[in-house]
């Protein structure tokens, strides 16, 4: 069979599955489970609409149960086992932990994801505030929004080749064709750097790729969380004689508080699972490694199952709680 | 003293006039009413007192310094917003306090102010909430209290009542006209379409239209003696009827032919040169009463509106596309198909020729 012909029998298999689950259980409940008839009918109604949102419910519970609930139990699973030679598995305990916390490449990771995580969010809010201020009142301030926006429709590998090109080095005696490396000898620097290997500096080049990325995505939400203050409260403070700074950051600001924070912590949600800019710029090499980038090494590189999962679960347990809060701070934007 | 001068104030966008030729001169402890249809510009020239607008022509005067381009802030003025406008990640305390702090005033006056209009107000038990813990009355006396710290020359409010409903408007209309009465010194220009508010606050009113300013005067001036027909039907409910006519006799008194047949008399006073000539003539509907004698104007009862106090008659007439309103006292049920003729004291008769009162002309 033609490889199309066979996505469109799947195509029609799974929508019909889909129609035919929702259309067949609604049918059972309310004919045959819960039938509105005989002396217990209006009992039956009200069990017929508990269990209605369940059947409805149900097929996206058990996919996420599958591909997300599952995943995490078995990753913990892995991450206190170790897989002994010739197939099966030991119960370790927290032997894969301690041996990760002995590794300075895992500290070395951490302590990177915490600058990642200091910078990105606070520069790409910050970023995405001015301009989202900037451009809101100027004739082509869509257009300039719109550039601002494109690198958010680049995948993070693809950002990361263009930021490659930037930072690139030949030798001296050629033409630099990296756009920092062109600039420092214009400027007078001696000879060209290798900007990808000054340790510590090489983690802020990388995570100004990130920034220029979540730039846009900041500067989206800000605008429209500017556009919605009441205008008369500006004017009101125009009256009681605030300057532009003032209204800024004392009248704006604070009423759109929430969407600022939901912002930073999406994005740093982002940066704490960043993998493919640090795994197609560095690969982790010259003190650059993360921490996904350091699972991925363990994982599929250096085939360690145990630290692999063990490092991922860290990535969990630090993503959580911000996931938790983010989630509230939305809500409450909601209200 | 003047406090407060506008001379041939204009406002244009691009190539559209939206206010021309505005003169107004505004003594001190005066509470102004700019009254007008939707879109008259009203609300435009209080923010262009306000600094909120710039003025495209003509000057702006407070205390007999020009403001054309003074900041908001340094005019002297406060202002209230229809939508109340209060900052709503603040306090009623840091809401009110917020100009002074700005000032960068003393804290221990900061408080004193904020104490004092709090008072004045009866905010005190709010002090501490934000304001979407208060109701829409609370809500607007923050708004006026806010107003009330900076102790403005001149106070601007943009139909603070509007978002209020029908009980609370009455309150707070009360309030207001309580608090000018405390503050007698303080001036006050307030925008609002309903006329009620207008006549029962204004020390003055301005009519606004057709880019202008229509009339000035005290409320019951502009009831009883309007410049022309837009003021006379602006001010009061139902609007004042205008019947069609020919002057038939001059003098003292003035008599008209009407086009639907009877004869009027108006107490105004007109030259035998003006005889002939095509008029408007104007009853409000509570100077008609029935009188079948000598009435000029008959029309059967086509609809009746009984408001207990007053009742009000719509006539179905052939020749006026308006059709004539009579508001008689008390309750009258039965007039309802029935032909009533109408008649009016002379001197609550109004004579308009081409829109603008013969009483102006002469």
């Amino acid at each position: 069979m033609s490889p199309a012909l066979q996505g469109l029998l799947t195509i029609a298999i799974g929508v019909s599955g889909c129609v035919g689950y929702f259309y067949l259980s609604n049918q059972f409940l309310d004919k045959v489970l819960f039938p509105p008839r005989g002396p217990n009918a209006g009992r039956n109604i009200n069990r017929a609409n508990m269990i209605r949102p369940w059947l409805f419910l149900f097929p996206a519970l058990a996919a996420l149960g599958l591909y997300l609930a599952y995943p995490v139990v078995e990753t913990l699973r892995l991450s206190l086992t170790e897989r002994v030679p010739g197939g099966g598995y030991r119960w370790v305990g927290l032997d894969n932990y301690t041996q990760m916390a002995a590794e300075p490449k895992f500290w070395e990771a951490m302590r990177n994801n915490m600058f990642w995580l200091i910078v990105v969010p606070a520069m790409s809010t910050a970023f995405g505030l001015l301009v989202a201020q900037l451009t809101d009142r100027i004739r082509w301030g869509n257009f300039a929004k719109s550039l601002i926006f494109m690198p958010m429709a680049i995948s993070f590998v693809g950002a990361s080749v263009i930021w490659k090109l930037v930072y690139d080095s030949r030798p001296a005696e050629q033409d630099q064709i990296g756009i920092l490396n062109a600039l420092y000898i214009f400027f007078g620097g001696a000879e060209p750097q290798t900007w990808l290997t000054v340790p510590f500096w090489n983690s802020f080049f990388l995570m100004i790729v990130l920034i220029w990325i979540q730039t846009g995505f900041a500067m989206v939400i800000l605008s429209a969380a500017l556009r919605g203050i009441p205008e008369e409260t500006i004017e009101a403070a125009i009256l009681d004689g605030a300057n532009p700074f003032q209204i800024f950051f004392r009248i704006k600001v604070p009423q759109i508080k929430t969407t600022i924070l939901v912002v930073w912590t999406t994005i740093t949600i982002t940066v704490l699972k960043v993998f493919d800019i640090v795994f197609a710029m560095t690969n982790g090499q010259w003190e650059t490694q993360v921490l996904a980038n350091y699972m991925y090494d363990k994982l599929f590189r250096g085939d360690d199952w145990g630290v692999g999962s063990a490092s991922a679960m860290v990535i969990m347990l630090l993503v959580t709680p911000i996931l938790i809060w983010n989630v509230r701070n939305a809500r409450k934007e909601m209200e | 003293m003047s406090e407060l001068k506008l001379t041939d104030v204009a406002k244009t966008y691009g190539s559209i006039d939206v206010l021309k030729h505005i003169d107004l001169d505004i003594d001190t402890g005066e509470l102004i009413v700019f009254v007008g249809p939707s879109g008259c510009g009203k609300s435009t020239l209080l923010r262009m007192i306000a600094g909120l607008e710039k003025i495209s022509g003509g000057t702006l005067e407070i205390e007999g310094q020009v403001m054309n381009d003074v900041p908001p802030a340094q005019r002297g003025i406060a202002m209230v917003f229809q939508s109340y406008a209060l900052y709503p990640h603040m306090t009623v305390r840091e809401n009110m306090a917020f100009a002074l702090k700005i000032a960068k005033m003393p804290t221990a006056e900061v408080d004193a102010a904020v104490e004092r209009a709090a008072r004045i107000l009866q905010l005190e038990p709010f002090l501490d909430r934000l304001p979407k813990a208060l109701s829409g009355g609370q809500r607007q006396r923050v708004a006026i209290g806010r107003a009330i710290v900076r102790d403005p020359k001149v106070y601007l409010f943009d139909e603070p009542l509007s978002n209020l409903d029908a009980a609370l408007r009455v309150a707070t209309r009360i309030e207001i006209a309580r608090l000018k009465e405390a503050m007698p010194d303080s001036t006050m220009i307030y925008v609002t379409h309903d006329q009620v508010e207008a006549m029962t606050l204004a020390s003055r009113i301005v009519v606004l239209a057709n880019k202008g300013v229509a009339q000035v005067g005290t409320p019951l001036e502009l009831y009883e003696t309007p410049d022309n027909e837009f003021v006379a039907q602006f001010i009061g409910s139902p609007a004042m009827n205008l019947l069609p006519g020919v002057i038939s006799g001059t003098g003292e008194q003035t008599s008209i032919k009407l086009d639907s047949g009877g004869t009027a008399v108006s107490s105004i006073a007109t030259d035998p040169d003006q005889m002939g000539l095509k008029v408007n003539i104007g009853v409000r509907p509570e100077d008609f009463f029935a009188d079948e004698a000598s009435g000029f104007f008959e029309g059967d009862v086509d609809f009746i509106e009984a408001l207990g106090e007053v009742t009000l008659l719509y006539f179905a007439s052939a020749s006026d596309a308006d059709g004539v309103v009579a508001k008689f006292p008390g309750i009258e049920k039965n007039l309802r198909g029935h032909k009533v003729k109408l008649n009016a004291d002379p001197a609550k008769v109004h004579l308009f020729h081409n829109g603008v009162s013969i009483r102006k002309r002469s």
